[in-house]
């Protein structure tokens, strides 16, 4: 099992006492397939994401990631697991603005020490990025983003993928062919998905799907 | 709707306390640091006013010698006889102890009423002040200053200028050692008709119109002006940062404005109550700085009194007095500053577009056209300094062209920085290292407001402190050529300057006189003086040019010397002719290099000086002796004549001393010079701290792929001393030639005088290291909060729901 959580609980402090956002979470995910994690808003989806990422720290319970506890690691030793085991593609694309789109696209497999140009010059021409390589962000489309921020992910060949709403800020068509192109590249480098969607339609082209209602899995 | 739209509007700065702090405080200091200069300048000036207005000078008419020189008594019974309605007056400088004092002596029988700065003919107070010993009226700080010293009977009297005592002109002219001598003649404003014309009775005489600026006044003028022009730099410097804040609050409060003028409130009225908001903060601001600048006026004023009196021979009191102009000054520059501060932005404001898509950042992004048209300008105004340099002159393009160069590089800073971190981005190797220097760039046009402040300031104290300590070498050297004698003894009376002359020709070696008359040289005043011919003067004196066998035409009268202030003042140059006071002339046999004297020197053969002023007075003299006997010597001197103190005077004395009026004269200008560093600094802290709220949406990401918050933090601490020590670097050039032109140009036309430049690599290395801690301690708060900023803040920049 490539990722397994086991009892998350996780609160936020708010003015009228803590909030429990997660509750009890279990959850596993097997090396090589994918996972919809569906929910409203608020339920706690993009924080369930952010821990297994290694962005934060549960509350309670232990998330085991290619058979380590990653619950109480250091901050050094998260940031070489979000360097060299996951990868991240989110909502709002989050790209280095002052990079061009080659320099991005390369930027998390240089930091994690496997650059590799070849798989590179696939991924670019696979997300249609050959032609606007030496653009900056701002000169490209919000797909054309997209399609960087998961080529950069990609990039370095991490064995699980978390996405975060990828397509919520593309019209439907975009989101759809961008989708298609993250599924069958995953797919290729045979990495896991997890990934956080309001959308149904969108949820059930994965291999299964979980529904969090009020931090709890329903 | 306007109340509505304020509320708005002022919400932004509730929940950004230390956006608003930023932006008061920098309007303050700049204000302040203005304020300062204002209230030293306008304190100097009223006393200069009160020097000039002095009996009544700036009403009356007066006779003088057309040489400067004193008159006979005599002069003044013919014009009376003739018919002329006149009052003779004395002024001549004199010690008692170690205070000295500008003496005036007037006849209260004939002084114009205009002229009756005192009511000495009230009560029983004639007799008194006409029959020895006499009366001194004086200011009461004077007069404080007298309470030790043996003078005759001191009476307050308000409204003399500090440093004058007001006395009977009998006893003036016991007192200064010129009996029957007078200095001027004030004239009644109605003289009877018939009177005797002055060329038949008094040849020699010549009117002088009343006049409102006295002589301080314009000798002063280019310290004054000094002092303005590092106010207004301070000033400058100060707008950065308010035109920074400004900017970054227009830009993050740009939806807001939007949403109000999509609500319906017209732009015209958004516009309004923004100039409100702001004329608010310049008021506020203003009112602390003009506040602030009292207390750092208050500071720097003993120094700069100290100064004039040192440099200019200027009473300036030590304490300020609250003038409403500086204040009314102070708001109205707030005022003004804050909105040529914010121009741009209101002008950005007028013409937004209401349904355009929010650009965030878009303030800091300079887009390359903008880059070029600063570059274009920056270039402009450099070649316009070298223009001004080629073909100007005088002080005012003196300060042309420091403005020119200084804000043609402050402009230039940017394209030169962007250029540099092109280059550096293609020479790094490694994703963060890319990064780091693409980053930097990005982050450029956030921080350029800044660095340009920084440069400035940086440049001026290359700047100045390059023209200080090149002064300081040459001054040192100077002064071990000039004091080149080891003792020096001022005689109280010509008996005992007789006795002690005799006295000291078995013990010393050489007893050099220092005889000098007052008067006028090519229309200035000026000190003419007789030198020995000793060996003393040949090997020392610091000749700047000269004909050979200078000092053999010195000893034989057939030429003079004069100082540099004089030469340049005047034009003159080897060969010229000059008059001396007596209608005499001489030619102009050297040049000799005379720092820290406001007036024009000349140098004549002793016996000339002798023949030409028999009256000179012969009380002091310079004593040759060696070294180790030196001391000896002189307690010999106080012992066997009685002589105070500061009556014998060793060369280290005097070196001590005029090393501290040096020292002292630049004291200001090195306060403001911190000052505007510490402004600078402060404009560095606001733009990291405003910018570091704007930093999360391009860290995070990078956070999120694998790097520590540490290692951002560090990362971000670089950035900013990396930006300080390149514009450290580009400082450098701007302050050598800054120091070039306060050197060449600057001091040249404001003391007379034209120093050789060195430079001090050492001094830059200390600044540089300033910079980097100012820099680092600025980026290291943000930096600081980056490294202990909470997963969960970072987070938030991912956040679409929550």
């Amino acid at each position: 099992m490539l990722l397994r959580l086991h009892q998350i609980d996780k609160f936020y402090p708010t003015g009228e006492g803590p909030l429990h956002v997660l509750n009890g979470i279990d959850l596993s995910l097997e090396a090589g397939k994918s996972l919809a994690l569906t929910g409203e808003s608020g339920s706690g989806k993009s924080t369930l994401l952010h821990l297994v990422a290694g962005l934060d720290s549960p509350d309670a319970g232990e998330i085991h990631l290619g058979g380590t506890n990653i619950v109480g690691l250091n901050d050094t030793a998260l940031a070489a697991l979000r360097r060299g085991t996951v990868g991240l593609v989110f909502q709002q694309f989050n790209l280095i603005p002052s990079l061009d789109v080659a320099a991005n696209l390369a930027f998390q497999a240089r930091l994690a020490g496997r650059p590799d140009p070849a798989w590179l010059k696939v991924l670019a021409k696979r997300l249609g990025l050959a032609q606007v390589l030496t653009r900056y962000p701002e000169q490209l489309s919000a797909g054309q983003q997209q399609r960087v921020a998961i080529g950069r992910t990609l990039a370095a060949r991490p064995r699980l993928v978390l996405a975060d709403e990828p397509t919520g800020n593309l019209d439907e068509a975009t989101g759809d062919a961008v989708l298609d192109l993250m599924l069958s590249l995953v797919a290729e480098t045979g990495a896991a998905l997890l990934m956080v969607t309001h959308s149904n339609r969108l949820a059930n082209r994965l291999n299964a799907r979980v529904h969090l209602h009020a931090g709890r899995l329903v | 709707m306007v109340w509505t739209g304020l509320t708005a509007l002022l919400s932004h700065w509730r929940r950004r306390p230390v956006q608003l702090a930023m932006l008061l405080l920098g309007l303050s200091l700049a204000t302040a640091l203005w304020s300062a200069v204002q209230a030293i300048n306008g304190e100097a000036r009223a006393s200069y006013d009160r020097a000039a207005a002095i009996l009544g000078q700036d009403r009356l008419a007066q006779l003088v010698r057309e040489d400067g020189a004193r008159m006979d008594q005599q002069e003044f019974v013919r014009l009376r006889r003739a018919g002329w309605l006149a009052s003779p007056v004395i002024e001549g400088e004199m010690r008692f102890g170690d205070v000295r004092l500008r003496v005036l002596g007037i006849d209260p029988l004939t002084l114009p009423p205009q002229a009756q700065q005192v009511d000495i003919a009230a009560g029983d107070q004639l007799l008194p002040f006409i029959t020895a010993p006499g009366v001194l009226y004086a200011a009461p700080e004077t007069a404080a200053r007298l309470t030790e010293q043996a003078t005759p009977p001191v009476r307050v009297a308000e409204g003399l200028p500090p440093g004058t005592v007001l006395t009977d002109i009998g006893q003036a002219q016991v007192l200064l050692g010129a009996k029957d001598k007078i200095s001027r003649l004030l004239l009644w404003p109605d003289q009877p008709i018939g009177r005797a014309p002055l060329k038949v009775t008094a040849p020699g005489l010549t009117l002088r119109e009343p006049s409102e600026t006295g002589d301080l006044a314009r000798l002063t003028d280019s310290f004054h002006l000094n002092l303005t022009a590092f106010g207004f730099l301070a000033f400058a410097v100060g707008l950065f940062i308010v035109h920074s804040a400004i900017g970054l609050a227009f830009e993050q409060r740009r939806q807001v404005f939007r949403t109000l003028r999509a609500l319906g409130l017209p732009a015209r009225v958004l516009v309004l109550l923004l100039i409100a908001e702001l004329l608010t903060f310049a008021l506020l601001a203003g009112l602390v700085g003009v506040a602030l600048g009292y207390v750092v006026a208050s500071a720097l004023l003993p120094d700069v009194a100290a100064t004039l009196r040192g440099l200019y021979g200027a009473d300036v009191p030590g304490t300020l007095s609250i003038r409403p102009a500086v204040w009314a000054a102070g708001l109205a520059i707030a005022v003004i500053g804050t909105l040529v501060a914010a121009a741009q932005s209101l002008w950005r404001l007028w013409h937004l577009p209401l349904l355009a898509a929010a650009q965030p950042r878009a303030w800091a992004r300079a887009s390359e056209r903008a880059l070029r048209a600063q570059g274009v300008a920056a270039m402009v105004l450099l070649l316009t300094a070298a223009g001004i340099a080629h073909f100007g002159s005088g002080l005012e393009a003196g300060f042309a062209l420091l403005a020119a160069l200084l804000l043609g590089a402050a402009l230039a800073l940017p394209l030169v920085l962007t250029g540099i971190l092109h280059l550096g981005g293609r020479l790094a190797r490694g994703p963060l290292a890319e990064w780091f220097w693409a980053d930097t760039r990005q982050q450029l046009p956030g921080l350029s407001l800044a660095l340009m402040a920084l440069l400035l300031a940086l440049a001026a104290n290359v700047g100045v402190s390059t023209m200080v300590s090149s002064f300081r070498l040459t001054f040192t050297g100077w002064l071990d050529q000039r004091l080149a004698s080891e003792l020096y003894v001022t005689a109280r009376t010509e008996a005992e300057a007789t006795a002690i002359r005799d006295w000291l020709a078995q013990r010393s070696e050489a007893v050099l006189p220092i005889w000098s008359i007052e008067g006028r040289v090519a229309g200035q005043p000026a000190a003419i003086y007789g030198v020995a011919d000793h060996v003393t003067y040949r090997d020392n004196w610091p000749i700047l040019s000269a004909v050979p066998e200078v000092w053999d035409r010195i000893a034989t009268g057939d030429g003079a010397l004069i100082n540099e202030q004089l030469a340049r003042r005047q034009e003159l140059g080897l060969g010229d002719q000059i008059t001396l006071p007596g209608g005499w002339r001489a030619s102009i046999v050297g040049v000799y290099a005379d720092y820290g004297n406001p007036i024009g020197q000349v140098i004549i053969g002793i016996d000339t000086l002798v023949q030409h002023y028999p009256d000179v007075s012969r009380l002091r003299y310079a004593i040759r002796i060696a070294p180790g006997k030196a001391e000896s010597l002189a307690a010999g001197l106080r012992a066997e004549f009685g002589l105070p103190a500061q009556n014998v005077i060793d060369q280290a004395g005097i070196k001590v001393f005029s090393l501290k009026v040096f020292e002292r004269t630049f004291n200001v200008t090195a306060a403001l010079n911190v000052l505007t560093l510490g402004v600078a600094g402060l404009a560095m802290f606001a733009s990291v701290m405003t910018l570091s709220g704007m930093r999360l949406p391009q860290l995070a990401p990078v956070w999120a792929m694998g790097l520590t918050r540490r290692h951002l933090a560090w990362l971000e601490l670089s950035r900013g001393l990396l930006l300080a020590a390149l514009t450290m670097l580009a400082a450098v050039p701007v302050g050598i030639a800054l120091a070039f032109v306060l050197l060449a140009v600057v001091n040249v036309e404001a003391f007379g005088w034209r120093l050789p430049m060195h430079l001090f690599p050492g001094d830059w290395a200390r600044l540089a290291a300033l910079a980097l801690l100012a820099a680092g301690l600025a980026a290291a708060v943000p930096a600081w909060r980056l490294a202990r900023l909470s997963p969960s803040d970072l987070l938030k920049v991912f956040a679409h729901e929550r």
